[in-house]
């Protein structure tokens, strides 16, 4: 068993990251992926969370189960817009945010 | 020794997903979220939490990393690829991301410190019917998280059929594939479904018990359906086949079913009282495992296209 | 000297096979990053990778508790063989094909 502060703060550093990411990606499968990756920096902090007493605690552990299953329906829907768009539009971002090239 | 393992683990965990969210090229940002999704598995054997580590290297590393890679190549065909690296580092975003992270930490060191993990999970942990903690708390203390959770995956499914092409609904699934005959592919998915599947039941099976599951070992299935369909050896279904749209809602539905009868006869939806408990569990974590295995199968293998053999 | 017991030469045995994978993983990860082409650095993936996990297979099933745990170990150097081989030889028929120009 390991001290999970030091887990804790690699989650809420990931976190800062997929944020990063997804305010500043103008690829929208570079955003999916830093919505990811806050997704699992969150899952973290709360695990570590939950390993903090002596005995390690179930019920966070189910709840992030639940959480990574319903992110990867949520990136499979986002997923499937991204190529509806590329197919519409021959394109991977969003109109407004055109300037031909990705960031 | 094993905080010097807890270091790098967690240096590695961060450099990578800096560049998977960060480095030049989307196909590469790709490929280092299917390494940061491997590494953080082991971050999560690391927490005491194998069941989550199982969960997220088969479903957050590899089958999001899959979703990533056939939509990569999908834009790829249709001409809407990466271009340039625009852009610097965007320092106002970054200050507040940064904000953000060093809030979550206060937060962590300012939450009180729990007591034994909710006394009234430990107590009741006994009388749940699986030997597994976290099966217990799933399948039977949380089940209507679980049951939503498996109503999410079919929404999700069909909002991804929606979104072919209307003249393509009465299509198969997903692009056509096809293998050289004899060849290493075709071999491949020859080989491994028989192992893949057994892994795959006994991890459902394993998983009252053991760390293990009926996500788990689903995604196993799906994961071996998927190469079975890549090495052209099985055909993906139309939307309009009956047997796999009843094997997408049989998870579900036994769940649904299962919850009236605690409704009816035990005092509340979805109760299961201590002497058929482990019974009941084993018999729901069968159908959700199947409806887990073709609904993600189907989830990757996308919208119906145009273009099949028929 | 007297001979160690079982524990402690499962334990040496278990550094050693696995400093020797360790080993090989470290000349593959050299091979990747320096090897000129698509095709040499496919030979230190599969080869040298591959090499390394058995080695560190076969370290960490000295400290296995019963052959059961011995037999799933082998199963799964055997599963990661077959996929790392599966998939090198289609990333090298693809790039083949590119490099000749399809």
């Amino acid at each position: 068993m390991t001290d999970p502060t030091l887990y804790a703060v690699t989650g809420a550093a990931l976190v800062g990251i997929g944020f990063y990411g997804l305010l500043s990606a103008r690829h929208l499968l570079r955003r999916v992926i830093a919505f990811n990756v806050i997704g699992s920096g969150l899952f973290v902090f709360f695990g570590a969370a939950g390993a903090r007493g002596e005995t390690v605690d179930p019920v966070p552990q189910a709840l992030i189960i639940t959480g990574i299953v319903v992110a990867l329906s949520a990136s499979a829907l986002a997923v499937g817009l991204i190529a509806a768009q590329a197919r519409a539009r021959a394109r991977a971002t969003l109109p407004d945010e055109d300037r031909g090239g990705d960031a | 020794m094993t905080l010097l393992l807890d270091v790098t683990l967690c240096a590695f965990v961060l450099g990578i997903a800096l560049a998977a969210v960060a480095g030049h090229g989307v196909f590469r940002a790709v490929v280092f979220f299917i390494v940061y999704g491997l590494l953080l598995s082991v971050a999560w054997v690391r927490l005491d939490a194998v069941n989550v580590a199982l969960a997220e290297a088969a479903i957050g590393g590899g089958l999001t990393g899959v979703l990533l890679l056939t939509t990569y190549g999908k834009l790829a065909r249709d001409g809407a690829e990466a271009g340039a690296m625009g852009g610097g580092f965007n320092l106002p975003v970054g200050l507040i991301c940064a904000g953000l992270s060093g809030a979550l930490v206060w937060a962590w060191f300012a939450l009180p410190l729990p007591d034994a993990p909710g006394p009234q999970t430990a107590e009741a942990l006994p009388r749940a019917g699986a030997g597994n903690p976290v099966t217990a708390v799933l399948l039977n203390f949380r089940a209507w998280d679980t049951l939503l959770e498996s109503v999410v995956l079919l929404t999700a499914l069909i909002g991804v059929w929606i979104l072919g092409r209307d003249e393509d609904w009465h299509a198969r699934l997903g692009l056509p594939q096809h293998s050289r005959p004899g060849g290493v592919m075709a071999g491949f998915g020859r080989v491994l479904p028989p192992v893949g599947f057994l892994v795959g039941v006994y991890l459902v099976y394993v998983g009252a018990d053991h760390p293990g599951g009926a996500f788990q070992g689903g995604t196993v299935l799906a994961a071996v359906g998927l190469v079975a369909a890549l090495a052209g050896q099985i055909r993906p279904p139309r939307i309009s086949d009956w047997q796999w749209r009843a094997a997408l809602v049989v998870g579900p539905l036994v769940f649904i079913t299962s919850g009236l009868a605690g409704a009816m006869f035990f005092g509340g939806f979805l109760t299961l009282p201590a002497d058929i408990a482990a019974g009941a569990i084993f018999a729901i974590e069968a159908a959700l495992a199947v409806s887990i295995a073709v609904t993600l199968a189907l989830l990757v293998i996308g919208p119906p296209q145009a273009g099949h053999r028929a | 000297m007297p001979i160690p017991d079982h524990a402690t030469l499962a334990t040496y045995a278990t550094y050693a096979f696995t400093g020797v994978g360790l080993f090989f993983f470290i000349a593959g990860t050299v091979g990747i990053l320096r090897f000129p082409d698509v095709f040499s650095r496919l030979h230190a993936l599969t080869k040298a990778d591959n090499l390394g996990l058995g080695f560190i297979t076969l370290g960490v099933a000295f400290q296995a508790d019963t052959w059961r745990d011995i037999a799933v170990l082998a199963l799964i150097w055997a599963l990661a063989l077959v996929a790392a081989g599966t998939v090198s030889q289609l990333i090298a028929r693809d790039a083949l094909a590119e490099r000749d120009g399809r």
